[in-house]
């Protein structure tokens, strides 16, 4: 028993030491990006320009903006597959009841509903029928692409092209700057403020630590978890929003696409880590940041997409392995089917 | 013979429940998989009238060669779920694997038994990567397979447009490559039946096999999966190298009849076959599946896909109500394995109505046989303190006193007064009735265990725990669950009562409430070393007594307050009577006198209102649910009641003790040399009366085996 326990101590201060020595992961991403940067402007011509810098970070701001969400929802001890569908499910129907004449405004609304109707049905598959949320969102996600499908049966749909309401999001500008990025920033910030100054961030993060204790601590938990797919599904709206005024249109072939993957690498890469309770919104912006890099690159040199999928494939794996590494889940208290 | 038996009782019709049946079926484990077995036969049905010629052999033949691919990838699916675990790689293996069949074939132009190997081979080192990450680097098997199937794909298509021309030009003739395409053994495609054999194989393995087994205990419980030793990680690897396996067998077989590869092949298969085994019933928690199930989930998806394809619906339907499939296939997997249990034990409890007949008076000083008195509350006490429960009490031939304990114990006293304890043996369960037997062998019902043997030295040995299935019945009865009573007919065959087949010796309290006829009275034959049941749905049988001619059996019924007797001798042979039709409480065991009558003891004294409750199911059923078990209404137990009746079963006389104080709960008596002795399921002690006017020298064991013995006279 006391050999047990000096070993479990011993252990422990190794792995905290281990910590301290490996910084946090959002450093460790942080500087694989600043250096990323510098090598990537002594290579690639083109690349060390103010125009291409705006360019990435508009190119990563909607995958940063859906990222906040779901980085949220893995700090819960959640996961959301389905956000990238519920993106473009309600955006191509509200599109398309633009063509049929639905006055912007009005469409737009119809879009926030049809988004947080889905999420609030994620959100009560998950907290009240208590199934598992991988399962319940991979479904959903189907479930939308067929149902928005159903509406609106056309791979892309297109958005008219005289509202300036629909498209500033998009292809605005302030002071210069693409309102895509300055989107996020409003995003970013304010979902920093929401988990870190709210009693009901607070909650989410005491949730994903440890959802029995949080339970016992009288927090409602299943309102809470409600709550928290609808703000995924939130986000998925914002960032559609922007996806239309950038490209003019919402192609439904994102549904059943990578890009999910895209989002979930930007979170775990940043060291939201997928045992929940830790990371925060600044993992997703340095995540992000490593993404829209490696992106652009890839763009730049004109890399095969499959060949980027392997290569993001490939760092998501190690992403996840790393996390695994650092925070180990113990064989005694791990949890069925995660 | 059990049915016309139970005629004979008149009233104890044996009454159909629909909500003991659910409540049996809910217990099934095979009752799970019924609903979508039938999901799919109505698939199927609804198809027929939809689609021309669908309901014909050629079409079922088609369409099994197109199932056998996807249910080979289901089945992988489904072994990765029931360790716990997910392979949402399972379509990219395949198609990966599928690419590569090609490539041995066309391009490295390789014999079909190598390319069969190399092919299953690709399929290990993919699904090794997979174990690798999940079973040794511990990583999370969800994203994990979502990621390698994400780059497996994209391999493949890169493959696919490299080799896209090659493949179109190259051409193979091999016969033998061209029979694994469209081959047909015994009229069955050949990928169909190959199918057919890796699923009785792997059913073999999965509930037959070591490690099977273990497959499924990692799934039902990681952690104590580990702390029993098993190695989690070696097993899990090896799953996911199985399941790569399996789906490089639906590739080869894909390759084979296809010879094409696109950037769809086996595209949304993971979903399908994911949506498949959960539907078929293998449980998303883990441990909990069997291959049958997975097949019937995958049928019911493919007919579906396929019917609706046939039929002109656009595949985003499809898509959609696959989806909707697994969202309800998934909420009904968690409420069903959440609640299952509740359910069971909500509607397990189910009273019938039993119209007792009218009790006799017990009031004292009247002429009734029955009166009260208080011939038994100075009885001696032996052992006072120190056993606890002697259920029955019997006298060897040095007579030494025995009880059967609580504890699980034979205790013996002897000596001058009986001061000596001793176990005479441990039996464990809960010993009930005893007798010896011609060799002097104690032989003891034992609740929860079966019939158990004590040679005079003390060591115990088993006679039977079980009996023989009856084969209508839900429940498996063969198991004994409570051996309450026995004696040894002068041929040696042992008759006892397993006295419920749906309680315990903890609840039988429920089975009395229940009043439904869940005993049974059992013949255990030295000779043939067989155990059978004799008579099948008994009301509660308790006391066992072979008749002092050794020609019938007497069987006390505790809940219908009567004493039967079946004749297992004579022009009678095989029928059942009623001895004694009204008692005035509920009787336990049943022991010969020396004069040739007989003794039985009553456990509980039978109260208006209790009488009441029996003809009232619905009372009885919301007191078992509403009410604390302490709480339940109960016959009078607060007294001691011994009977003795004569062979026509009139009664003769009674011995009370009124106050319960020393024998509450009586449950035994035997005559001894002049003494009765007394001994009750909650006593502290033994008791001890003298009998008056009685053959001083008469034992239980003469009375059987010896010189006063009726049945030879």
């Amino acid at each position: 028993m006391t050999i047990d326990a000096a070993r479990g101590g011993a252990s422990g201060a190794l792995r905290r030491r281990g910590r301290a020595l490996l910084a946090s992961q959002e450093q460790i991403v942080l500087a694989i990006t600043l250096s990323l940067i510098v090598i990537f402007s002594f290579a690639l011509s083109g690349f060390a320009t103010i125009d291409n810098f705006l360019n990435l970070l508009r190119s990563i701001s909607i995958l940063g903006i859906l990222g906040l969400g779901l980085g949220m929802i893995v700090i819960s001890r959640g996961i959301d597959l389905s956000e990238v569908a519920i993106m473009a499910g309600s955006w191509s129907i509200a599109l398309i009841e633009m063509q049929n004449g639905m006055s912007v405004p009005l469409a737009i609304g119809v879009a926030l509903l049809v988004a947080l109707l889905i999420g609030c049905f994620n959100g009560f598959m998950v907290a009240f029928v208590e199934a598992p949320p991988l399962f319940v969102t991979l479904a959903s996600a189907f479930v939308i692409y067929g149902a928005a499908f159903w509406f609106a049966p056309a791979w892309v749909v297109y958005a008219p092209k005289d509202s300036s309401v629909l498209t500033f999001l998009g292809a605005g500008r302030l002071f210069g700057v693409p309102m895509p990025i300055l989107v996020f920033l409003f995003c970013a910030l304010a979902m920093h403020l929401f988990m870190s100054q709210t009693s009901i961030g607070r909650f989410i993060y005491a949730q994903g630590d440890n959802p029995e204790a949080a339970r016992l601590t009288g927090v409602a938990l299943r309102p809470l978890m409600v709550l928290e797919y609808s703000i995924v599904a939130l986000l998925a709206w914002v960032a559609g929003w922007v996806w239309v005024g950038t490209t003019g249109s919402m192609q439904m072939a994102i549904a059943q696409g990578t890009m999910i993957f895209d989002v979930i690498l930007v979170v775990v890469l940043g060291g939201i880590s997928l045992v929940g309770g830790r990371g925060s919104v600044f993992s997703v912006v340095v995540g992000c940041m490593l993404i829209g890099i490696l992106l652009n690159a890839f763009t730049i040199m004109d890399v095969n997409s499959e060949v980027q999928n392997i290569v993001k494939g490939v760092v998501l794996l190690a992403a996840i392995v790393l996390d695994n590494f650092l925070h180990p889940r113990d064989e005694e208290t791990a949890r069925q089917g995660d | 013979m059990s049915l016309t038996t139970f005629d004979g009782f008149g009233a104890s019709v044996r009454r159909f429940s629909p909500r003991l049946l659910l409540s049996e079926l809910m217990m099934k484990q095979w009752f799970e998989p019924v609903i979508p077995f039938f999901v799919m036969i109505g698939l199927w049905i609804g198809f027929s009238f939809a689609i021309n010629d669908y309901a014909s052999s050629i079409n079922a033949l088609s369409m099994l060669r197109l199932f056998a691919e996807f249910g080979f990838v289901a089945l992988a699916m489904a072994f990765s779920l029931i360790t716990g675990g997910i392979d949402l790689s399972v379509g990219a293996i395949f198609a990966f694997c599928n690419f590569a069949a090609l490539y041995f074939v066309l391009v490295a132009e390789l014999p079909v038994p190598l390319v069969i190997l190399a092919t299953l081979a690709t399929g290990a080192v993919l699904g090794g990567i997979n174990g690798f990450l999940i079973g040794v680097l511990k990583a999370r098997p969800f994203l994990t397979t979502l990621v390698t199937l994400i780059i497996l794909r994209a391999t493949v298509n890169l493959l696919n447009t490299y080799y896209a021309q090659t493949f179109a030009i190259n051409s193979t003739d091999s016969d033998a490559w061209d029979y694994i395409g469209s081959g047909a053994p015994l009229g069955i495609p050949l990928n169909a039946a190959t199918l057919l054999v890796v699923l009785f194989v792997g059913h073999i393995f999965l509930s037959r096999s070591r490690y099977g087994w273990h497959l499924t205990a990692i799934g039902a419980s990681r952690k104590a999966a580990r702390h029993a030793g098993i190695r989690v990680r070696t097993m899990l690897f090896f799953t996911y190298v199985l399941s790569g396996v399996l789906c490089a067998a639906g590739g080869l077989f894909y390759a084979a009849r296809q010879a094409s590869t696109d950037s769809t092949t086996g595209v949304g298969w993971e979903f399908q076959a994911l949506t498949a085994v959960v539907l078929g019933g293998v449980s998303l928690a883990g441990g909990k599946g069997t291959v049958w199930r997975a097949m019937i989930g995958a049928l019911i998806v493919f007919t579906l896909t396929n019917g609706l394809v046939r039929m002109g619906i656009p595949g985003y339907v499809t898509s959609a109500l696959i989806g909707m499939l697994l969202l309800a296939a998934v909420g009904i997997d968690v409420k069903w394995s959440k609640n299952r249990g509740k359910a069971i034990q909500k509607t397990y409890v189910n009273p019938a109505r039993v119209a007792l007949a009218a009790a006799p008076s017990v009031a004292a000083k009247s002429a009734s046989p029955f009166a009260q008195n208080d011939r038994l509350l100075h009885a001696d006490a032996i052992g006072l303190d120190q056993v606890e429960g002697p259920e029955d009490v019997i006298l060897d031939r040095q007579d030494r006193v025995y009880g059967s304990t609580r504890d699980g114990n034979i205790i013996r006293f002897s000596g001058p007064d009986l001061k000596t304890r001793e176990v005479f043996a441990h039996i464990g369960g809960r010993p009930l009735g005893m007798q010896f037997d011609r060799d002097e062998n104690l032989i003891v019902a034992v609740a929860g265990m079966g019939v158990y043997g004590i040679t005079p030295a003390g060591k115990s040995y088993k006679i039977t725990d079980e009996t023989n299935r009856t084969w209508y019945k839900l429940n498996d009865d063969s198991r004994l669950r409570m051996a309450d009573d026995l004696d040894i007919a002068p041929d040696g065959k042992i008759y006892f009562s397993d006295c419920t087949t749906r309680y315990e010796m903890t609840t039988n309290t429920l089975d009395i409430l229940e009043a439904r006829p869940n005993g049974r009275l059992v013949c255990y034959d030295p000779a043939t070393k067989t155990t059978r049941t004799v008579i099948n749905h008994f009301y509660f049988p308790n006391g066992i007594c072979v008749s002092h001619d050794g020609r019938s059996v007497l069987i006390a019924s505790t809940s219908l307050c009567k004493v039967f007797r079946h004749w297992i001798e004579g022009p009678n042979k095989g029928r059942t009577e009623v001895l004694i039709d009204k008692l005035p409480g509920n009787p336990d065991n049943i022991n010969r006198a020396s004069d040739g009558t007989y003794w039985l003891a009553l456990v509980g004294i039978r109260t208006p209102t209790f009488d009441l409750s029996m003809r009232n199911p619905g009372f009885r059923l919301r007191m078992v649910k509403q009410v604390p078990a302490d709480e339940w209404l109960a016959p009078g137990l607060n007294h001691g009641c011994v009977l003795k009746f004569n062979e026509a079963g009139e009664p003769l006389e009674s011995f009370w003790d009124p106050t319960g104080i020393s024998h509450s709960t009586l449950t035994s008596m035997r005559e001894h040399k002049g003494y009765l002795y007394l001994g009750g399921l909650e006593n502290n002690r033994i008791g001890r009366v003298r009998l008056d006017g009685v053959d001083e020298t008469w034992t239980g064991f003469d009375a059987y085996w010896g010189s006063k013995r009726r049945d030879r006279s």
